[in-house]
């Protein structure tokens, strides 16, 4: 029998349930998924059954993963964030700004580090060789960008309105549009990837990487919101989405904490 | 809401983690990725291994990242990992002479990585170690773990990490010596043998 969407809405329903039920019962707020949730089958082998083993980073300052990679002008061009000029021509689609800060859990900025982006073209369609979905690649975006953040924290992309597409983890499934972002903090252990969604897709409820994150708030955490601000005249709409890194990093420990 | 209020502390909450999901491959990537150590450094290493799912089928879509101190322990401030040609728009590669320390390997049809590095020097209280972060399709979290290496067997049993696991579990962190040079590493996701992998706090 074919998973039908029926089934796999029962099946967030349930993770849901049982998360609202945790939480009432005194468990703490999860703002990541777990990594096992069947509704997202692929995640079925793919998620340690051993619970992670905890490292306190208070008792030894030197732990290589209290540093962070760094990445410098080097390591971008200067058009790296803007993805509709990556080619001779225009791509086809609705143009966006996508801007926002990248925070530490302290709310302070991360400044001068590595922001990369991936994201299908306006039909839904990636440009990778195993993606062959019936829609079309367009000549003139490929859907990849970089930047640095800025002193305060900022970044800044242009790029066109991805798409929604369909997958095979269901019949009829369907990802949301998406931008996927990945992100270095002033530590290791801050290391994020993420996805970007755009405010009141009517898909969310039937796509279980979105559900994953079954705490109703940090869901909300990773929808863009409209800032009419950030839209160029007569060019892009604007989008504006903050992220902040978990994780512990030096910083905190000067401090005591 | 996606504008984090900065002025009060409980409203600076993380933004969740997402897989990576199958079509990274022409994002990430990038040629030299695990070809760290400078060209010619006498203290390079190769580390090579497979990741594995619960069946113990090797992921063909999964990608590494190391990070690692230089020799002598200390941790590198050196960008330029992925150093870009602004003339093309496409990649330079590692410029073989400065050590970054960090490096991303995606998995090859086998489920093979490699990266060549140079060998890690001790840090704190620690013996060394490679930091490791795992990211695949089907992963909604990565994972970090380290790979420490062979042959110090005083300095292995000092380690704070290493000295408080099952000993079984224990053997998942530490690669096999190949020899000249070679350490061979397998990430194992799920089931028999399960890599121990570690959350900070």
């Amino acid at each position: 029998m074919a998973l039908t969407q029926h089934d796999i809405d029962l099946e967030i329903a349930a993770e849901h349930a049982t998360y609202e039920k945790r939480v009432a019962d005194g468990a703490p707020v999860e703002h990541h998924p777990r990594r096992d949730y069947a509704p997202y089958r692929s995640s079925l082998l793919r998620h340690p059954k051993q619970p992670p083993v905890t490292i306190d980073v208070s008792k030894d300052p030197e732990l290589v993963e209290l540093a962070s990679p760094a990445f410098g002008e080097r390591d971008i061009t200067e058009i790296d964030n803007d993805l509709t000029r990556q080619h001779n021509g225009e791509p086809i689609g609705e143009r966006i700004t996508v801007s926002g800060r990248l925070l530490d859990r302290s709310g302070r900025p991360i400044r001068d580090q590595l922001v990369e982006i991936w994201q299908a073209n306006s039909a839904g369609r990636y440009a990778h060789q195993r993606e062959q979905h019936d829609a079309p690649l367009d000549p003139n975006f490929t859907g990849v960008g970089r930047t640095l953040t800025d002193d305060e924290g900022n970044y800044r992309f242009t790029t066109i309105q991805p798409g929604p597409y369909p997958w095979r983890n269901h019949v009829n499934a369907w990802r949301p549009a998406h931008i996927h972002f990945s992100m270095f903090g002033t530590a290791f252990t801050q290391r994020l990837v993420t996805q970007m969604y755009f405010p009141s897709d009517p898909l969310f409820p039937y796509d279980p990487i979105i559900q994953s994150v079954t705490d109703d708030a940090a869901r909300q955490r990773l929808v863009a919101t409209y800032d009419h601000s950030l839209s160029v005249p007569e060019f892009s709409m604007g989008y504006h989405w903050d992220i902040v890194l978990d994780g512990p990093h030096a910083t905190w420990i000067e401090e005591g904490r | 809401m996606t504008k984090i209020d900065t002025s009060r502390p409980e409203s600076v909450l993380p933004t969740p983690s997402h897989t990576v999901g199958p079509f990274y491959g022409y994002a990430l990537p990038f040629p030299g990725g695990g070809d760290i150590a400078p060209v010619g450094h006498p203290d390079t290493i190769t580390v090579q291994g497979y990741v594995y799912d619960g069946e113990g089928n090797p992921l063909p879509d999964a990608f590494v990242e190391l990070w690692g101190p230089d020799p002598d322990g200390n941790v590198s401030t050196t960008d330029g990992s992925i150093r870009r040609d602004p003339a093309s728009g496409g990649y330079l590669g590692r410029n073989g002479v400065e050590f970054t320390g960090w490096g991303r390997i995606q998995t090859d049809a086998n489920g093979h990585w490699y990266a060549r590095t140079l060998r890690p020097g001790a840090r704190g209280q620690s013996a060394p170690y490679l930091s490791a972060c795992v990211f695949a399709r089907g992963l909604l979290v990565h994972l970090f773990t380290r790979i420490y290496l062979p042959g110090d067997e005083a300095a292995l049993a000092a380690d704070p990490l290493l000295s408080g696991l099952d000993p079984a579990r224990r053997d998942t962190l530490i690669a096999q010596d190949d020899g000249r040079g070679t350490y061979r590493f397998d990430i194992r996701l799920q089931g028999e043998g399960e890599t121990v992998f570690l959350e900070f706090q």
